[in-house]
């Protein structure tokens, strides 16, 4: 079979998985929902292999193949069509997409087990897996943009997903809203390159752009500045970036498989998938890179403050966008997508370990109260330590490869990226600290209570949920995973995805290991061939000083994490307390909801209550609407007295008006 | 014969009608009356047709009759319907349709 035919299947898996569950399950609260849908995404992942054996079948230079289902609209200057585009960078994500998405699923089976929403929730799930295929494989800026608004939908619906839950519903909206301002830069900046290219098409576009296109021409960097916004709302950019840290309110599967492993890393394939504009425009790929690397530094010293667990990890998750971010957009194309794939990997681990963790505190999630679950969670706690491990760029972990890969292609491009590549360096510091920061508060120390009862073999149980964020009492009717809880010890559906994540967390990075092996740039050369800066890589002994440095650095991190939280406990109280301004400031997340709230969230509510207020209810519904009902109704008060229902009454009128006719025709005519 | 002496009866008889129809509240008589207005057109459209020796005044008379022949059966269903309601045979009565 064909890469497309494989691409098309690996499609339809999770749409009809979607709505096999959607429509089948609405009343039940079967276990079988959660396997129809494991099944379909296991199915697209058999599928999307597939695809890549018969990409690879194929020879270099024809391994970027199209089709296209049926047409939307092809006249004159418009070449809209249901296509999708198979080369090796849309199978290297829907490899990444399906596999980690199935092994999520399978996660979810167990831990969701007893909430209400059950096949809701992998309804949601089978549908964001479908748009994000979706979005990966589009052939064209218009099936591009239907991806990309759909994963921001089931994203929305995948946050508020315990909808009874207010910080829920709130976070679902604040992602939504934040979402479609880059839905919007994309469609624009889309515009922008359609008015000259004359096609939607990528493949078409992408040989037109340096023919219709100067080097660095204004509407070409106006088009893809747009194009970032929407790449920076998705991937969670400084400044559309805070949106996924509230996101972490959706259920833990959601926050693993979207807020961490896929779908924002949207934004990177988009700057990678659109190469060709980028390299044309230099202003904004420098603009991205310039945004990337502010984002990975700042992400990374609010995770130092955080106490929230899983936000902790969210702000973790945004300072690695900010390395792919700025790989990408610097050129570093395979290095940063190879980081993507490697990140996907621990992410989605820690995440998992995560969820296990706060099953075992029975839903609670700030570090202040967890401490001691090494021996309570022997299995949670090698997880997430791979996880962190990985996470910080320790050798031989795969994060160690992928991320100084990226920092030594900026360090090999020399002049201002070498400011960003000690922007990575430093993020990298910090990431050490805040990991181990994690697992040194949560695994070591005293083992709290619900920590020892588990050694004792008694899970802990809350006897009314709660709301992690505000501690109120929830509203169970929706569905919400307590009272009952599952630990990754006590359920193999949880144990076989994180050891299997686990595994590829450490072994990932094989696949490209500079002067060794170099696998994923060489897959991916069909589809970067035009570019100029994919093949300038650095030497490989430049790449292994990068490496050496990043896990001296990954060491010194960690290093830092156990003198303060481990050898010398206290260290961390004293230090809040002699930087309180500094901490204060990094706990308010450098105040960035504060500002927008000022600047934006109360201006637009201000003006909507006064569009409704004056404009709806004065000037509509009092003036316009209410002015015309008004006119209406006098004039057929007045009409009304006509109709006396005398059906003499009407023949006279009408024999009358005849014959008042036909005498005036009568007199005119003589 | 003069087209004169056709016309004059036949605005005789279409006056006959239409003052029938307006003085007369039974329905039925109405509908008597209406058929008288719509023969005096009848009785015109034929004398014209005769006067220009072409047959597109016969070819309307046809018609006409056709479209009588369909109002009297609307009508006359309007009455039966009217009389098994057990309602007042008297148009005046049925004014329910005033504004």
């Amino acid at each position: 079979m064909s890469p497309t035919t494989f691409g098309w299947l690996v499609l339809l898996c999770p749409l009809v998985g979607c709505i096999v569950v959607a429509a089948g399950f609405r009343q039940e609260r079967g276990i079988v929902a959660g396997w129809i849908g494991t099944l379909a995404i296991f199915l697209s992942f058999a599928f999307a292999i597939g695809a890549l054996i018969s990409l690879l079948g194929r020879a270099e230079d024809s391994r970027e193949v199209t089709s296209s289902l049926w047409n939307y609209a092809v006249t004159f200057g418009v070449d809209a069509k249901l296509s999708i585009l198979v080369d090796p960078l849309s199978v290297l994500m829907i490899l990444i997409v399906s596999g980690v998405s199935a092994l999520i699923h399978l996660y979810s089976v167990a831990y969701l087990k007893s909430d209400r929403g059950y096949s809701r929730f992998f309804a949601y799930l089978n549908f964001f897996v479908f748009s994000m295929l979706l979005l990966v494989l589009a052939g064209n800026f218009l099936i591009l943009i239907v991806g990309w608004a759909f994963v921001g939908a089931a994203s929305y619906m995948l946050i508020s997903f315990w909808y009874r839950r207010t910080t829920a519903t709130k976070a679902g909206f604040k992602a939504f809203v934040i979402n479609v301002i880059g839905d919007v830069g994309l469609v624009l900046g889309t515009f922008f390159i359609f008015r000259h290219t004359g096609t939607v098409d990528f493949v078409k576009t992408f040989r037109e752009v340096p023919h219709v296109f100067g080097h660095n021409s204004t509407d070409l960097v106006a088009g893809t500045l747009l194009l970032l916004v929407g790449a920076f709302a998705k991937s969670a950019q400084v400044p559309l970036h805070t949106w996924l840290p509230d996101a972490m309110e959706g259920p833990t599967p959601v926050s693993a498989l979207i807020h961490a492993a896929t779908m924002v890393t949207a934004g990177v394939y988009l700057i990678a998938r659109m190469h060709p504009l980028f390299e044309q425009a230099p202003t904004a790929a420098d603009v991205a890179a310039i945004g990337g690397g502010l984002t990975l530094v700042i992400a990374a010293t609010i995770a130092i403050v955080q106490t929230d667990l899983k936000r902790v990890i969210a702000y973790s998750t945004m300072s690695q966008l900010g390395y792919m971010i700025m790989g990408v957009s610097v050129g570093a194309y395979s290095a940063a997508m190879f980081h993507l794939m490697t990140h996907a990997f621990f992410k989605a681990l820690l995440f998992m370990s995560a969820g296990s963790l706060i099953s075992g505190m029975a839903g609670e999630q700030s570090l202040d109260k967890m401490s001691g679950f090494r021996k309570a969670m022997p299995f949670t706690f090698v997880a997430f330590i791979i996880g962190g491990l990985a996470l910080s760029g320790m050798p031989p972990f795969s994060g160690w490869l992928s991320k100084d890969d990226i920092i030594a292609f900026l360090d090999h491009r020399g002049g201002g990226f070498e400011v960003l590549g000690i922007f990575g360096y430093l993020g990298a510091f910090l990431t050490g600290i805040y990991t181990f920061r994690m697992i040194f508060r949560a695994f070591f120390g005293e083992p709290c209570e619900e920590a020892r009862e588990l050694e004792h073999g008694h899970l802990a149980h809350a006897e009314t949920p709660f709301n992690p964020q505000t501690g109120e009492i929830e509203d169970t009717d929706v569905g919400f995973p307590g009272p009952e809880h599952h630990i990754a010890e006590r359920d193999l559906a949880m144990k076989v995805p994180m050891a299997i994540l686990a595994l590829l967390a450490i072994l990932g990075g094989v696949l490209q290991i500079p002067g060794v092996d170099d696998s994923i740039t060489r897959f991916l050369a069909p589809t970067f061939a035009g570019s100029k800066l994919f093949a300038d890589d650095p030497s490989t002994g430049a790449s292994w000083i990068g490496l050496v440095i990043g896990a001296l650095i990954a060491v010194s991190g960690i290093g830092t994490a156990y003198v303060i939280w481990i050898a010398r406990r206290g260290t961390a109280a004293r230090l809040q307390q002699r930087f309180s301004a500094v901490y204060t400031f990094l706990f308010h997340k450098w105040y960035f909801d504060e500002v927008y709230d000022v600047t934006i969230v109360r201006p637009v509510l201000w003006m909507g209550r006064f569009a409704d207020s004056v404009l709806e209810r004065r000037v509509i519904a009092g003036g316009v609407t209410g002015g015309t009902v008004g006119l209406v109704r006098a004039c057929s008060a007045a009409v009304r007295r006509a109709q006396t229902g005398f059906v003499r009454y009407y023949a006279a009128a009408v024999l009358l008006g005849i014959s008042g006719i036909a005498l005036y025709f009568l007199i005119s005519a003589t | 014969m003069d087209i004169g002496w056709y016309l004059v009866v036949s605005a005789l008889i279409f006056c006959i009608g239409a003052a029938g129809v307006l003085t007369r509240p039974n329905p039925l008589v109405i509908l008597l009356c209406l058929e008288l207005m719509l023969n005096a057109a009848n009785l015109a459209l034929v004398a014209f047709s005769r006067m220009w020796g072409t047959a597109a005044g016969q070819v309307f008379a046809l018609i006409v009759m056709i479209v009588a022949a369909c109002e009297v059966t609307v009508g006359l269903g309007l009455i039966v319907a009217i009389y098994r309601r057990q309602l007042a045979i008297n148009v005046d009565d049925l004014n329910e349709l005033r504004g």
